[in-house]
């Protein structure tokens, strides 16, 4: 029995090392076809403001790579982000300090977390679906509290989140994103509650039998995400310097794609951090070459929608056919 | 709604919707001669074709439905811009019979009524009176159950979505010739409201359950809620919002009366 335990765990983490392997020749190749093409790609500069255009969805998708994992999915990110600018932009514009709109954003984000796993939980609903509802919900929100206006005016210190460099060299979006993976990296391969988040994706019914409060953790990690999100929308609307109730419109996408791209097995149960940050450095960095190139952004937004599609074929073609050998 | 009896939900109908409305909407602008039963089968198969290719990513190469919806929901999208690149096709620019279909009236109701009546009258037989319908209950109520006694799932998940396509490319021809004009901003969002009429009419989201008629009156109830809005002086950026809030509300009643229909059943079964 033990030999079998260790027999599977070893052929899985092979299998890691490969995902993650490809994925850093991918990279490589990215980086060289990139250069080849334009000029400007490998310019220092450049390169680090680049990060800015990823960073406030990779963050984000961090915390969606967790949700993923434990089989579930979060299609309200998006609206997250747009709902907790437009609360970031309202405080503003009434007047409150600095310190209270920040808390009341990253509240904002907590509270509508907290709300889809709420429902997920208490009604036993397919998290799809209720995410779905409050996609729609969390967007309709920001319209109303926005209508077809504009916040902007913000103070100094958000602008400077947005924009600023942290030691006047690394952007701060980035700068977090960079210290929240290693966060992550260690909470999910290296305690406790990551190896449950594996359990519950594995498994859901045979881990609650095995005393796993499954109910507690999905409202954990929902509530989690919402936080990530309002964080994004802080750093995205300090980069903006103005809010409009469409913001973020379409990241849910962009983000699943990022968390699927990095091997994340969208039936949840597999997958690791490292591939989910080289996967989003290859999409950042393909992203940055294609606008180099000059490709209009909704030829990106189509590119992503193929490689999102064919990234789970390739994964489940892979997996059926490993299955068949075994 | 078929889709989502089996257990599925397909959030690319608006943009098929839109892809072939702009598809017509050209073709009509560079041959205002062509006859409107021309428009009304091209847009038949333009849907019936995206619909197909949603049928195959999802039952052949067996990507979850949710991803290859949200993939091709904005991959149709953005085709638009690149067929209509970025313009907008305006009214004087349709042709005569283009537009004029629409509004033919038999018996003082509009096309589009009858339009809706064949179509519900044919997913009516096709679900209570066939095979095929039978087999799509029995298939979203357990699909692992519906495999073992014989039923292909990858045919009837590609025939679902097909349909599914092939009603929403019509819709795209109907849509733009109703407002007569076709952009690429058309039926933003109009996958939620489809999906939140199936919802309010009844038709669980985990599949298995549901009438056309729940789904009839659903549409009909969302349509009314819509009209009445504007006419209560509430505005309309709460639209979005308010269908949120149906959707959430409507699946949490499902629910409830779902388990109270199971308790019932146990009570009936074991009469201690």
């Amino acid at each position: 029995m033990k030999n079998i335990i260790s027999n599977y765990g070893g052929k899985y983490s092979t299998i890691f090392y490969k995902k993650e392997f490809i994925l850093f020749l991918v990279l490589i190749l990215i980086l060289i076809l990139n250069s080849n093409i334009s000029p400007y790609f490998f310019d220092l500069v450049n390169l680090i403001d680049s990060t800015f255009l990823f960073s406030e969805k990779a963050i984000v998708a961090l915390s969606m790579t967790l949700i993923i994992i434990s089989r579930q999915l979060d299609l309200s990110v998006a609206s997250i982000i747009a709902i907790s600018s437009c609360v970031l932009g309202y405080t503003n514009s009434i007047g409150l300090s600095t310190f209270s709109i920040i808390s009341l954003t990253l509240f904002c984000g907590i509270f509508c977390g907290a709300f889809n796993g709420w429902l997920i939980t208490h009604y036993a609903i397919p998290s799809i679906i209720v995410t779905i509802g409050t996609m729609s919900l969390f967007r309709g929100l920001s319209y109303v509290l926005l209508e077809d206006q504009y916040y902007s005016n913000f103070p100094n210190i958000i602008l400077e989140l947005g924009n600023g460099y942290f030691l006047n060299l690394i952007p701060y979006s980035f700068f977090i994103f960079i210290i929240l993976t290693f966060l992550f990296a260690f909470f999910l391969h290296k305690t406790i509650f990551g190896k449950k988040i594996f359990a519950i994706g594995n498994n859901p019914e045979a881990s609650k039998y095995s005393g796993i409060n499954v109910n507690k953790y999905t409202f954990i990690l929902f509530t989690l995400n919402g936080l990530f999100s309002s964080i994004a929308a802080l750093f995205l609307s300090g980069r903006l310097s103005s809010v409009r109730p469409n913001i973020a419109l379409g990241w849910e996408l962009e983000i699943i794609t990022m968390v699927v791209f990095g091997g994340v097995y969208i039936y949840g149960g597999s997958g690791s951090i490292l591939g989910v940050f080289l996967s989003i450095i290859i999409l950042g960095m393909l992203t940055f070459g294609l606008s180099l190139l000059n490709i209009p952004g909704v030829g990106i937004i189509i590119f992503t929608g193929l490689l999102l599609i064919l990234t789970i074929a390739l994964s489940t073609f892979i997996k059926n056919y490993s299955n068949k050998n075994v | 709604m078929l889709v989502i009896l089996i257990r599925a939900v397909d959030l690319s109908v608006a943009s098929i919707l839109a892809l072939s409305g702009m598809i017509v909407s050209l073709l009509s602008q560079s041959n205002p001669n062509l006859p409107v039963i021309v428009f009304i089968l091209l847009s038949c198969f333009i849907g019936t074709f995206l619909g197909l290719i949603n049928g195959i990513i999802i039952g052949i190469l067996k990507v979850p439905f949710i991803i290859t919806t949200l993939g091709t929901l904005s991959i149709y999208r953005g085709l638009i811009y690149f067929i209509s690149s970025g313009k907008q096709v305006y009214s004087h620019e349709f042709s005569e019979n283009f537009l004029s279909f629409v509004h033919l009236k038999f018996f003082n109701l509009p096309t589009m009524f009858w339009i809706a009546i064949i179509i519900f009258i044919f997913i009516f037989i096709l679900l209570n009176y066939t095979k095929f319908g039978r087999n799509l209950y029995a298939l979203g109520g357990n699909p692992q159950a519906a495999k073992y006694i014989g039923i292909n799932d990858v045919h009837y998940i590609l025939i679902v979505y097909t349909l599914l396509g092939a009603i929403a490319g019509l819709c795209g021809y109907l849509w733009v010739a109703k407002y007569s004009v076709a952009s690429s901003q058309i039926a933003i969002g109009f996958e939620l409201t489809v999906i939140s009429a199936c919802v309010v009419g009844g038709i669980s989201v985990m599949g298995g359950t549901g009438t056309v008629f729940g789904c009839t009156f659903g549409a009909l109830l969302i349509g009314l809620i819509r009209n009445i809005l504007p006419s209560v002086n509430i505005s309309q950026f709460w639209q979005l919002a308010i269908s949120g809030i149906i959707i959430l509300v409507a699946i949490i009643i499902n629910n409830k009366t779902d388990k109270i229909r199971e308790k019932n059943i146990l009570t009936k079964n074991n009469p201690i």
